[in-house]
């Protein structure tokens, strides 16, 4: 009996966990009235890494600081702001970790590669095959 | 007849290295994960500010006995520390002794609340103490983000132009301050 009260009062009580009690940033939950300018704005929230939740993007966060960025995204788009300088401005003051974008430095280059590679792996696979065959 | 067992022999020669491919992938992706799982995780992420100019920004008091803070208030011609904290921070409660200690050493201490609200600011400071000589109120973490500061409490060494010189990623231990006291004196 004790044992469930104890666990009752768990349930009940309130968290304190260390978030900001402020209310979310306006645009941090809501769509831009204009849907092609929300399709822009979530495209580029899915490739921003939140800096809390490390492994999830901003679009997918509960954090406190992802809703202010989502909200400082969507404010800088229905300003006219394009997605990219968005995400070049945010690369400038977190470095290429806050993209989930690949870049073309050149230590991706084998990442690149790596289709064109397995590609031609495959074509050189299948003409031995083939040439097997025929013979 | 002798061509054709030379490709076979070829062939049986490309065939015994195939069979071992395999195991050599085995062996290259066991090496990755085990490097990965035994290095320990590393999930700081620096401001790539340092060593740049602050970003301008203009913030109200988050305080009730403190004024708001500009970005051009900080280029004074002598180091300061920049600090971002939060009331509802636990760390932050940890770290105001080694401030309060940087005070008494004559430090500059200008601060940046995030996310907060100023009966909250006034009772934090109330409780553990207020080394700050402005406090500017950052409702959307906005400046923060501008300042590639990811979290609660980071402080910033900022030079006598206003230059970032040094970041502080977390509390301020009491093992830190000399560290602090030298990167403010390598700033000047």
């Amino acid at each position: 009996m004790r044992l469930m009260i104890a666990l009752l009062a768990l349930i009940l009580s309130a968290p304190a966990f260390g978030q900001s009690a402020l209310p979310p940033a306006p645009w941090a939950d809501r769509q831009i009235p204009d849907p092609a300018q929300e399709k822009e704005a979530r495209d580029l929230m899915l490739t921003i890494r939140c800096l809390t939740c490390q492994s999830q993007s901003i679009a997918d966060s509960n954090a406190s600081m992802a809703g202010d960025m989502r909200s400082q995204i969507r404010e800088r788009i229905m300003a006219g702001e394009e997605p990219e300088h968005i995400r070049r401005w945010l690369i400038e003051r977190y470095g290429d970790w806050v993209s989930y974008e690949p870049t073309g430095d050149p230590i991706l280059w084998p990442l690149w590669a790596a289709p064109a590679v397995l590609l031609a792996l495959g074509a050189l696979l299948l003409r031995g095959r083939l040439k097997r065959r025929t013979r | 007849m002798d061509a054709e067992m030379a490709r076979a022999q070829g062939d049986s020669g490309m065939r015994k290295l195939f069979i071992w491919l395999p195991l050599a992938l085995f062996a290259v992706f066991f090496g990755l994960f085990a490097s990965g799982l035994l290095k320990p995780d590393d999930r700081v992420i620096t401001s790539k500010l340092v060593g740049k100019p602050l970003p301008a920004f203009e913030l109200p008091a988050a305080a009730s006995d403190r004024p708001g803070l500009a970005s051009g208030q900080l280029a004074t011609g002598q180091p300061r520390l920049l600090n971002i904290f939060a009331s509802w921070c636990v760390p932050c409660a940890a770290e105001a002794p080694q401030l309060m200690a940087l005070k008494r050493e004559g430090v500059a201490i200008d601060a940046i609340a995030i996310r907060d609200a100023r009966p909250d600011v006034d009772a934090f400071l109330a409780r553990w103490g207020n080394p700050y000589a402005r406090i500017g109120l950052d409702a959307r973490s906005s400046v923060q983000i501008a300042l590639g500061s990811s979290g609660v409490p980071e402080t910033f060494v900022i030079d006598g132009q206003g230059r970032i010189a040094y970041q502080h990623i977390g509390d301020i231990r009491a093992d830190d301050v000399p560290m602090i006291l030298k990167r403010l004196e390598e700033a000047r």
